[in-house]
């Protein structure tokens, strides 16, 4: 028993060997997702020191804040995940008060369906879904769907490894929501799916987009932040949103319940909505800017460019993902379906 | 005195080994009603067996033909492993290398680099305009595609995992006793015997603690699958992950992890039956 | 001859992903598809990154610490299984294999929700660098006793009763006669442990804390957005550093061989 003891006073031993300096901002954001030269000016401006670390999925994210153990006080999910949170109950209220610069967002970009009041978040970059296409392979006009069931580019497609964003097509080339939770369409979409898997290259992630500018695929689903990218690398390729719609998708900032620190977070946040800095992250990132004044300091070819700022009223069709549940099983079930048929 | 020894390890496993087990265990038996209060329930393994079209033949269902799929791809993985660390550490082990130590990190080196990294490198060799298709155009020798195939799957999982089938099998056949060797040559056994008879035997160890690790971290890998594989080879890894991480189906998840090991202890008895034989004989 | 093609021919396949990787951390252009000509701009940047910098360091002190604490319990540990009875030793050896079959998202999971169990248990301290080190030796000690137990099954027990009928104490017994025996299993296996800390990335991240990162965890994040040829970079550097010191570490070793005649060099496996 004794031994038991030496083994648990060690465990807590090691546990006490954490804990960080009451004036840090824990900062939890994706990879590559900022400049990291702004946090220096924010600590420089505020005497606040930011202890900055990555995530690669929300749902890792999500993973960790839920079960508690490390202290996190700003956060960057998607739109969904925000749904998410905010249904149970892990973010905190913000007062926009402390958050003056967020005037600088456009209004359409403000109280979309994943946070209705915009209380909650304060959205970072935004984009769409779309078909990155190599002019020099595909010859036909791509404003559909369609063109990523037709047989002639066979093992010329890429998809995503995701599943919901892989679902988008489906759903929206059957006419459904992307956000439905109704089991025929579900099951609709996946026989599309699996009608599909043959003539496609393989399901990726960010490999993609070194495939579609060494020129492997004809056609591939991506993000438009992505797109603009490749097109910048390769000059063969071109973008495209089918008329159907697509997805409209938003990282926004959020703070997690129980800071310690919100009051700094507000004040990060409000620096980040500062269009000088706005600025510096979407030049360094390459996504599209929520920061409107930003936006007009942006050099006018890239304001002009579809790519980097889609037109949002072509976008008609297009939804933002929201938390569907617990049937995200059921689209998992249909996911694996499609993955594993031959 | 004996038993002291081991008791402190025992201590050891009970608390990081078999207490997070048990939690994996516990999620997989249970499943929370509308009140949030936990029941036993035997539909997470229920959910695994389960057919999706009435009259489904037991081994073509979904989850169980990932599972095979992915033991199988292991089984080849670790076989071609095999086949080619053998060699290899015999040649290092054997006379006629004085940097032996040298050569066996070279080995190693390598997975110093991060993995994502080094399976990115593939992808660009692999590729239809990749650089292994461009020396064999630059050869005249037909190009190869396999990038997303099984085939490529399999190779991921060989180059990751093959220090790990050279170092254990060096390791057993560096102290092999010179004297046996040279007492069965002298009895006038041919290299092949002295090899089948003496040298092979006695590494043994070295083979099952290799195919041990080849093996097991081969079955349960998702990245591989992945990357080299394009997604469409999808994994018994890849179904964890997915319950892990994208649907928070923990419950689910854990009973695919159940599941999982009780598979693997059945093929590793299998293995420790060899691995007890030459136990017995020397 | 055969011997060296064969041998060659697979450090080639070893080196070939590291040989285009270094290649690609001179390239200007970000993308790995595309050739945008020579540079060393990644490298100058590399060192003004404060955040890969810190990873680095993490990363280097928790395989060292993680891969010499495994080293110490788990022979230790694997000299206690040798001496269990057969059927204990066959239980202990199943659980030890565990963490080596359970997929690492599930190690590292459960791992998470059992350490902030203790946390709330002791009331206080976080998730951080205590845990992530602990984690580490957790899941490499099964790969040390994996690497000690060969050896340890071809030990003449009688050795260490000689030594003891010496009137060597238990701890000299051990040290001067069985240690030297099973070392060259030790040493894989604190190479093994080495190596699977350096790589880990799934467990890391679930029972790290906010502010300690490792370079897998920096590195598997950018991989939404795709990974930054500073990553590349620093890898060169670490291949070669690693190479070099290698190369001086065998030459000195083969020199003294060459004057001592001694049979053991300190990098002998």
């Amino acid at each position: 028993m004794k031994r038991v003891m030496i083994v648990l006073g060690l465990v807590a031993a090691l546990f006490a060997f954490t804990g960080c300096g009451s004036d840090t901002l824990n900062v939890f954001n994706w990879g590559d997702y900022i400049d990291e030269e702004v946090l220096g000016i924010f600590t420089e401006q505020t005497g606040i020191q930011v202890n900055y670390q990555n995530f690669a999925t929300n749902e890792e994210m999500y993973t960790k804040i839920k079960n508690g153990g490390s202290e996190y006080d700003v956060l960057f999910p998607s739109d969904y995940m925000i749904n998410k949170m905010i249904k149970e109950d892990m973010l905190e209220k913000l007062d926009m008060q402390n958050i003056p610069n967020i005037a600088h967002i456009g209004d359409q970009f403000r109280n979309l369906s994943y946070d209705p009041n915009g209380e909650y978040s304060v959205p970072y970059m935004w984009g769409t879904l779309g078909i990155l296409y190599n002019t020099a392979m595909v010859d036909e006009a791509v404003d559909s769907w369609d063109i990523l069931w037709n047989a002639k580019y066979e093992n010329r497609i890429f998809m995503y490894e995701s599943m919901r964003d892989s679902f988008t097509p489906a759903f929206k080339r059957l006419g459904f929501s992307i956000n439905t939770t109704d089991s025929a369409e579900i099951d609709a979409a996946k026989r599309l799916l699996i009608e599909q898997k043959p003539i496609i290259r393989a399901y990726v992630g960010d490999a993609v987009k070194d495939s579609m500018i060494g020129g492997e695929g004809a056609l591939s689903l991506v993000f438009s932040g992505d797109a603009v990218f490749c097109i910048e690398e390769n000059p063969d390729l071109a973008f495209a949103v089918p008329k159907e719609g697509s997805n409209i998708w938003f990282d926004a900032v959020v703070v997690p319940k129980g800071t310690k620190h919100k009051k700094e977070a507000e004040a990060f946040i409000n620096f980040l909505c500062d269009p000088d800095i706005a600025l510096k992250n979407t030049e360094y990132i390459g996504y599209s800017t929520v920061n409107m004044t930003a936006f007009e300091n942006l050099p006018q070819e890239v304001q002009d460019d579809p790519v980097y700022w889609p037109r949002l009223e072509s976008l008609g069709n297009s939804e933002v993902f929201l938390d569907i549940g617990d049937y995200i099983g059921e689209y998992d079930k249909a996911w694996t379906e499609v993955l594993a048929s031959e | 005195m004996k038993k002291l020894f081991a008791y402190p390890y025992v201590v050891w496993i009970s608390i990081f080994i078999v207490v997070p087990l048990l939690l994996v265990l516990y999620y997989s038996l249970t499943a929370v009603d509308a009140d949030g209060a936990a029941y036993f329930t035997l539909d997470n393994y229920r959910r695994f067996f389960e057919a999706s079209t009435p009259g489904q033949p037991f081994l073509e269902r979904i989850y169980v033909s990932v599972m095979l799929r992915s033991i199988w791809l292991a089984l080849i993985s670790t076989a071609i492993c095999f086949v080619l660390g053998y060699p290899a550490a015999y040649i290092m082990a054997g006379k006629g290398f004085s940097d032996k130590s040298f050569l066996l990190f070279l080995f190693l080196v390598p997975m110093w680099m991060n993995f994502l990294l080094r399976t990115y490198a593939w992808l660009t060799i692999l590729e239809q305009n990749g650089v292994l298709n461009n020396l064999l155009g630059f050869l005249g020798i037909p190009k190869l595609d396999i990038l997303y195939t099984d085939a490529a799957v399999v190779l991921g999982m060989v180059y990751n995992f093959l220090p790990f089938m050279i170092l254990p099998i060096y390791t057993s056949l560096r102290k092999t006793d010179r004297s046996l060797i040279e007492a069965a040559q002298d009895l006038g056994a041919d290299g092949i015997k002295v090899f089948s008879r003496v040298v092979f035997p006695l590494s043994i160890p070295g083979v099952v603690s290799g195919v041990t690790m080849v093996f097991m971290p081969g079955v349960t890998t998702f990245i591989i699958s992945n990357l080299l594989g394009g997604g469409q080879y999808i994994l018994i890894g890849n179904l964890i992950e997915q319950q892990f991480l994208k649907v928070g189906d923990w419950r689910f998840g854990s009973a695919i992890s159940v599941i999982l090991i009780i598979l693997i202890l059945i093929s590793m008895g299998i293995f420790a039956r060899v691995d007890k034989e030459p136990v017995t004989t020397a | 001859m055969l011997k060296k093609i064969y041998l060659g021919l697979m450090l080639f396949f070893m080196y070939a992903p590291i040989i285009v990787l270094m290649i690609f951390s001179f390239n200007a252009s970000k993308s790995r598809a595309r050739w945008g000509g020579f540079t060393l701009d990644w490298y100058a940047e590399l060192f003004q990154d404060p955040g890969i910098m810190k990873a680095l360091s993490n990363t280097l002190l928790i395989a060292v610490f993680s891969a010499l604490a495994a080293t110490v319990i788990g022979t230790l540990a694997a000299i206690g299984i040798e001496l269990l009875g057969s059927r204990l030793k066959s239980a202990v050896m199943s659980v030890t294999n565990l963490p080596v079959m359970n997929p690492d998202i599930v190690t590292g999971v459960s791992l998470m929700i059992l350490f902030i169990f203790f946390i709330r248990l002791a009331g206080g301290g976080g998730l951080g660098f205590g845990t992530l080190l602990l984690s580490h030796i957790i899941f490499n000690v099964p790969y040390v006793i994996l690497s000690v137990i060969p050896k340890l099954r071809r030990l003449d027990g009688n050795l260490y009763e000689a030594a003891q009928d010496l009137g060597a104490p238990p701890m000299k017994a051990f040290l001067k006669v069985v240690l030297p025996e099973i070392m060259p299993g030790v040493v894989t296996g604190m190479m093994l442990a080495f190596t699977l800390s350096v790589d880990d990335f799934v467990i890391s991240f679930f029972t790290t804390g906010s502010g300690v990162s490792n370079l897998s965890i920096l590195i598997f994040s950018m991989a939404r957005r795709g990974v930054n040829p500073k990553i590349n970079a620093l890898s060169t550097l670490i291949f070669l550093v690693v190479l070099v010191l290698l190369y001086l570490i065998n030459r000195r070793d083969t020199r003294n061989q060459k004057k001592q005649n001694a049979g053991e060099s300190i990098l002998e496996i």
